[in-house]
């Protein structure tokens, strides 16, 4: 015993206070961050803001800069046809070449989308803090990293300052015990837990994931899980480090080495939650009561069984909620009562920072091989980076989407979003394996229902929202 | 940035939970390496139907044009990140916006901007709400240093606000250069953290 009793402490609460510069007088803190992850669309107003100011950039080595929003996932080789597109990469390979900053090039492996590129690299390591101008930057709190998406301005901060002007967030615990059922996946739980606490059920709130149903996923689940933190509302999720973790991290090529990686270990394995550590809010959910889900309308909480039907809105619980989910149905050409695998799509999307890592794409390739992409449905297979695309080149997984009639393409952020030439057109309907359903996200008047890779694959063959466990 | 000290202006009503910053500024208007320019296209999907404006929509019709507030219900400004979302705002006039809650980071992004959100019950957000139906007495007086709301009939309604946040908003002083004046404290915290987790490794691309 040391003579110093401390109350228990939660991980957020570990990685917390340990980064905690100064405290300012009305609690909030001066945060020190370890990594900064940077690209194209959120950047520019940054690092014109500090040239405007004769500011440089406090920790290049600290710095990561990709370009992944606005990318063509087409011909790397040729040059982008979009001007702005242009433009904004263009912008941040000046910016990066004046103040400093590592970037890997287009043209690079190492490039893709910044949330796959920094786990896989070995930036991103348990205990740190980890921000970048983006929501989804909560993926990187798999490896127990607390993690979190940042406005411009803040982005301007941390290069100015490597700080962070924070609040503390409130914990939330949101364990998950049992077995997951066959076909049922770190995405399909993800939903469920959105659908349970609804979209603004994190706000101001990290949550850590725990349980033995996230304990038994693999680092790309847990990624999974906490990317959709944010549609859940909270600012940052965790899952604590363990022995997945320190497996998945050695060897990658920014991870320390050696003797090095021994003594990170060892700071590492004190950060899980402390036994008795409080909570403000603690939610439970059961593995085996977890089937496979898609979302019927257009914001992330709108989930049901894929072997449900869509909701009613004579069902709601008042007129409000009721014109809420009219104008959800009309928008998504969905009529109440009907079942979820009668709906056809023509559109399916596999990748995004959700689920463009490589156990993504082996999952969508198992559904895929030996079938074809039914008639009228145009597939596409983005992986979330350069050597993602690689190693499923490797494994011959290009081979097996391109001889069952999907697209297999460049990395980047692509149709989750809409900032390159792949996106919907009005009325398309779209089976994505991203994370956003809100109307126009995937272009506009696109209609999106967010599944599993799985899912999308066995949607992509029959050309309906589809059970994958009758393919499986 | 801009003080905020008191506010007097139109208040336009949007009684919609939710609101996404990709409906507040769809992507395809991000790919600008500026930040003004953006209200243009400011609620785009809601306001206009093929480039042409939706007469039905709040911010299309007079006195809702020259808005300064804006009042929603819960959640506004979830999903993205984007900061366009408070500059679209703040490019369109709107530098208040009142609801029952806001998403964190679109909330923390707006203190950015010299927007203030102010944060109060549903039921009283519906009153404000009912305050801006009135055309063109739908003024409210933001008043930042007394921390109320002022309704058209004078009744004044309090509401919470960090203290430091209150400050710089007041001043309109910039965060950075107020952070850089801890800049002995970092320099501490990065000689310690050195020291102290010799492993971590630093970024360098060849």
């Amino acid at each position: 015993m040391s003579g110093q009793a401390t109350a228990p402490r939660t991980l957020f609460d570990k990685i917390w206070q340990s980064h905690v510069v100064e405290r300012l007088e009305d609690g909030t803190a001066i945060l020190y961050i370890d990594r900064h992850l940077v690209h194209e669309v959120t950047s520019p107003q940054a690092f014109e803001g500090l040239r405007m100011s004769g500011r440089q950039v406090r920790r290049p080595d600290a710095t990561i800069a990709v370009a992944d929003h606005n990318v063509p996932t087409s011909d790397r080789n040729k040059p982008i046809e979009e001007p702005e597109s242009r433009l904004q990469i263009e912008t941040l390979e000046r910016n990066v070449a004046e103040f400093g900053v590592p970037y890997f090039p287009l043209l690079s492996a190492r490039q893709g989308i910044v949330h796959i590129v920094g786990p896989e690299q070995g930036i991103s390591l348990p205990g740190m803090t980890i921000v970048c101008g983006d929501s989804h930057t909560s993926t990187h709190g798999a490896l127990g990293a607390l993690a979190f998406g940042i406005g411009t301005s803040e982005v301007e901060h941390v290069l100015a300052t490597q700080t962070l002007l924070q609040k503390p967030a409130r914990n939330m615990l949101v364990r998950v015990e049992g077995a997951l059922a066959p076909g049922v996946t770190a995405k399909d739980v993800m939903l469920a837990i959105i659908g349970t606490i609804g979209t603004a059920g994190g706000t101001g709130h990290v949550i850590e994931y725990a349980g033995s149903a996230i304990r038994s996923l693999d680092m790309a689940g847990r990624m999974t899980i906490c990317n959709m933190s944010i549609e859940a509302g909270a600012r940052a999720g965790l899952v604590a480090p363990d022995e997945t973790t320190f497996a998945y991290v050695e060897g990658r090529p920014f991870a320390p080495k050696g003797e090095a990686f021994a003594q990170a270990v060892e700071y590492w394995r004190t950060l899980p939650s402390d036994s008795g550590a409080h909570y403000d809010r603690v939610v439970e959910l059961r593995a085996g009561d977890i089937s496979p889900l898609v979302t019927w309308g257009t914001s992330p909480e709108d989930v049901v069984a894929i072997t449900g039907v869509v909701p009613d809105p004579a069902s709601a619980p008042d007129e409000a909620r009721r014109a809420q989910l009219q104008r959800m149905l009309d928008y998504m050409g969905l009529s109440a009562g009907q079942r979820m695998t009668d709906v056809a799509v023509d559109t399916v999307f596999i990748g995004s920072c959700t689920n463009g890592r490589i156990e993504d794409m082996r999952a969508a390739a198992h559904v895929a091989s030996g079938r074809r992409v039914a008639p009228g449905v145009r597939a596409m297979v983005v992986p979330g980076s350069g050597i993602v695309k690689q190693q499923a080149e490797a494994e011959g997984l290009d081979r097996i989407f391109r001889d069952a009639g999907f697209e297999w393409r460049e990395a980047g952020c692509s149709m989750c979003l809409g900032m390159n030439p792949d996106k919907l057109t009005p009325g398309q309907r779209c089976a994505s394996t991203s994370n956003r359903n809100f109307e126009g996200r995937q272009g506009p008047g696109g209609r999106t229902h967010l599944l599993s890779p799985a899912m999308a694959a066995a949607a992509a063959v029959t050309g309906r929202l589809t059970d994958v466990r009758e393919l499986v | 940035m801009q003080p905020f000290t008191t506010l007097t202006a139109v208040a336009a009503p949007l009684p919609e939970a939710n609101i996404d910053t990709d409906k507040i500024i769809p992507s395809r208007f991000l790919k600008t390496i500026k930040r003004s320019g953006l209200g243009a296209n400011l609620f785009d999907p809601l306001r206009y139907q093929d480039g042409v404006e939706r007469p039905d929509f709040v911010l299309n019709r007079e006195p809702y044009r020259h808005a300064g507030i804006l009042i929603a219900h819960e959640n506004f400004g979830c999903g993205s990140s984007r900061e366009h979302a408070p500059w679209a705002l703040l490019d369109f006039g709107i530098r208040c916006v009142i609801a029952p809650s806001f998403a964190d980071i679109f909330h923390s992004n707006c203190f950015k901007n010299g927007i203030l959100p102010i944060r109060l019950p549903r039921e009283i957000c519906d009153q404000l709400m009912q305050d801006a139906t009135q055309g063109a007495n739908s003024r409210l007086t933001i008043d930042l240093q007394r921390q109320v709301v002022v309704r058209p009939d004078g009744q004044e309604i309090g509401f919470e606000v960090d203290a430091l946040r209150r400050h710089r908003l007041l001043e309109g002083l910039d965060d950075i250069g107020q952070t850089l004046q801890h800049g002995d404290a970092i320099d501490g915290y990065e000689r310690e953290r050195s020291a102290s987790q010799s492993w971590m490794p630093a970024i360098a691309v060849s």
